[in-house]
């Protein structure tokens, strides 16, 4: 893993500028020459590393508890080891199974109906022609991506809940009323409809950079073979946002076992836990709410683990493509 | 904010022709009428669906019980107005804390979050530093593989954290991916003009309060603005490490009363009317977004290729 991470610092991008550096490694200088010169550079990193170390490094220690029946009164110098007792039970349990295929479920449906919106809205936004209109509907699109989820939510049953604002105008108008926040059979629909007001304006961000990034002299060369609007949307716009495109789907595969806890947690009472179960809130009802800790760190250590070998895999795959991937060979 | 503005000139000159001026290409066919209304009528919809559903909240906010109640609940069209449901929430109470402990946690937080990560970034912005990679591993490991939620929260009541305020700051105190990206803006500054500072005898750290973080002033709001929304939406944090329900910040009180339905208590002042429920509601909704409204404006400008191009390739 160390090996792959090191390529991540040498993409092409960088080369030019880091050739550049070259005199400054001065191979020469000895070990504490360099501590000399680098010692305050090393030292604006330490907080952050410190940090990391506490709030990250400690806790992926602290992932023994999957393997011992840990209990907060010993502590887990004491608590005795049990193996993969825990695991075996995780997987032999019925609700960590629901929890796996609604959020497998919950990301093949999002991947489907939410990734390729920000795309079209890209390539939309960017064909008008007046920068002031762009630039406008920009900032109101990329608004609700800085709000809470809590508010979301909120805004959502304000909206379309029993006594929202929908419901309000229906049954004003003599029609039956519908209740979308508490169907658990609409709530995939309702999910994703949020993340979409919330963060589909935002995920435009980098397709329209990739669209920039597009050299006008291919449009003009394909207008000029006669290709029309369509046909260069084909053959220059797409194959244009294809790295951008491969990028996200690989870090959205990589981030697959986590699907918008607070979003969920927050409906789970609306909704009942058969339709809204995620990995991460089974994590928290069996592990903070239950207090049945090992247990609940064994589910969260499976998902962690997957997930680390889903992003490798994907940018593995990314690679056999010949495509960048996240981080690039070089 | 100088080489960010330059830099997006320098590009702007390679956007296809049509998105400059308002004038389209010669070899630019005009679309025709129906492409034209399919666009127009997608983005009107679009721009409405983000906005309408928070006119009519802060509408409601100001309208009076019975201007709500003619309404039969959300006020679409404006009638009387009245600021009794924000005096009510502001008049001391669980929601005045909230925001308080919110407003708190969000700049202590952001000013904490600013200085550990941009003294980390410029002390990884020069390959060929001693322990340069090394370091740099020890903050992209974290990207790949997250702890868990259960360490995470036996360390921080191992660390007697639990209900203290630091548990909402200290855990999510740096972002690796914010790092990078300012990491990455700084190794964008022309070097020669910090060699030369070097040559004249300058610190690291007086070349970084002194050159670089001038030159970087419309990243660092950017990234200032994203821990600052970080912290004052934080939700999930306070619901793991907060148990004292005077601690909890406006999110969770805005759960307890928008979504759980608890009614939003407050003193009402004499002579002072009563503001409808609903009005009280959504003032509170109002109050967790104000502070967005009022900051997005200034930074969103600065949301240009540059940082975002560094956000994505980081």
């Amino acid at each position: 893993m160390t090996s792959t991470l090191t390529k991540e610092t040498s993409r092409p991008a960088e080369t030019a500028r880091r050739g550049k550096e070259k005199p400054e490694v001065r191979i020469g200088l000895g070990l504490k020459a360099r501590l000399r010169r680098d010692k305050s550079m090393i030292l604006m990193t330490l907080p952050a590393i410190l940090l990391l170390a506490l709030f990250a490094y400690v806790p992926i220690m602290g992932n023994v508890v999957a393997f011992q029946d840990y209990s907060p009164f010993v502590g887990i110098a004491n608590s005795p080891w049990v193996g993969l007792d825990n695991f075996a039970r995780v997987l032999s349990d019925g609700n960590f199974w629901v929890a796996v295929r609604n959020t497998l479920v919950i990301t093949a449906f999002q991947l489907i109906f939410f990734f390729p919106i920000p795309i079209a809205l890209a390539i939309l936004l960017n064909s008008l022609v007046s920068p002031a209109l762009r630039a406008t509907i920009q900032a109101v699109v990329y608004l609700p991506h800085f709000f809470s989820w809590v508010l979301v939510v909120a805004v959502f049953q304000q909206i379309l809940g029993g006594a929202g604002l929908l419901n309000q105008q229906l049954l004003a108008n003599g029609w039956q009323g519908l209740d979308i926040m508490t169907n658990p059979d609409t709530f995939l629909f309702l999910i994703t409809s949020q993340s979409i007001w919330k963060d589909a304006g935002w995920g435009m961000i980098v397709f329209l950079a990739a669209l920039n990034a597009i050299d006008p002299s291919q449009y003009e060369a394909a207008a000029v073979d006669g290709a029309n609007r369509w046909s260069r949307m084909w053959h220059v716009t797409l194959p244009g946002l294809r790295p951008v495109i491969i990028l996200l789907l690989i870090l959205r595969l990589g981030d697959s076992l986590s699907v918008g806890f607070e979003q969920l947690i927050l409906q789970r009472d609306a909704v009942g836990a058969g339709a809204s179960e995620v990995l991460d809130t089974f994590v928290y009802f069996t592990g903070v709410q239950n207090g049945d800790w090992s247990y609940a760190a064994a589910a969260g250590l499976i998902k962690g683990v997957v997930s680390l070998t889903l992003i490798l895999g994907a940018n593995k795959v990314a690679h056999l493509f010949g495509e960048a991937g996240v981080y690039s060979k070089s | 904010m100088t080489t960010i503005e330059k830099s997006s000139k320098k590009v702007s000159g390679l956007r296809w022709p049509g998105s400059e001026g308002p004038s389209r290409a010669a070899w630019e066919e005009e679309p025709s009428k129906a492409v034209k209304a399919a666009k127009s009528a997608t983005l009107i919809i679009v721009v409405l669906a983000v906005l309408l559903p928070l006119y009519t909240i802060i509408l409601t906010s100001i309208s009076s019980q019975s201007t709500i109640t003619n309404a039969g609940g959300l006020v679409i069209i404006p009638g009387e107005i009245t600021w009794d449901a924000y005096r009510q929430i502001f008049t001391g109470g669980v929601v005045t804390r909230a925001i308080m402990v919110s407003v708190g946690i969000t700049v202590v937080g952001t000013i904490l979050s600013m200085v550990v990560s941009v003294l980390c970034a410029y002390g990884l912005s020069r390959p060929g530093t001693l322990a340069h990679t090394p370091l740099l591993f020890v903050l992209l490991i974290t990207m790949f593989f997250a702890a868990g939620m259960i360490p995470s929260y036996l360390l921080v009541s191992g660390l007697g954290m639990i209900d203290s305020y630091a548990a909402l700051i200290l855990p999510s105190c740096i972002s690796v991916f914010n790092i990078i990206i300012l990491r990455g803006f700084f190794m964008g500054i022309d070097q020669g003009i910090l060699d030369s500072a070097r040559i004249d005898g300058a610190s690291e750290w007086r070349i970084l309060g002194q050159i670089v973080m001038p030159m970087s002033k419309a990243v660092t709001a950017v990234i200032a603005l994203f821990y600052g929304v970080g912290y004052w939406n934080a939700f999930f944090n306070a619901i793991l490490y907060i148990n004292d329900s005077s601690k909890n910040p406006l999110q969770v009180v805005l759960r307890s009363y928008v979504l759980q339905g608890v009614s939003v208590p407050g003193q009402i002042a004499v002579g002072q009317g009563v503001a409808a429920s609903l009005a009280l509601q959504m003032a509170v909704i109002v109050v967790a977004m104000v502070p967005i409204l009022f900051v997005y404006p200034f930074v969103q400008k600065h949301f240009t290729k540059g940082v975002m191009i560094g956000a994505v390739k980081g």
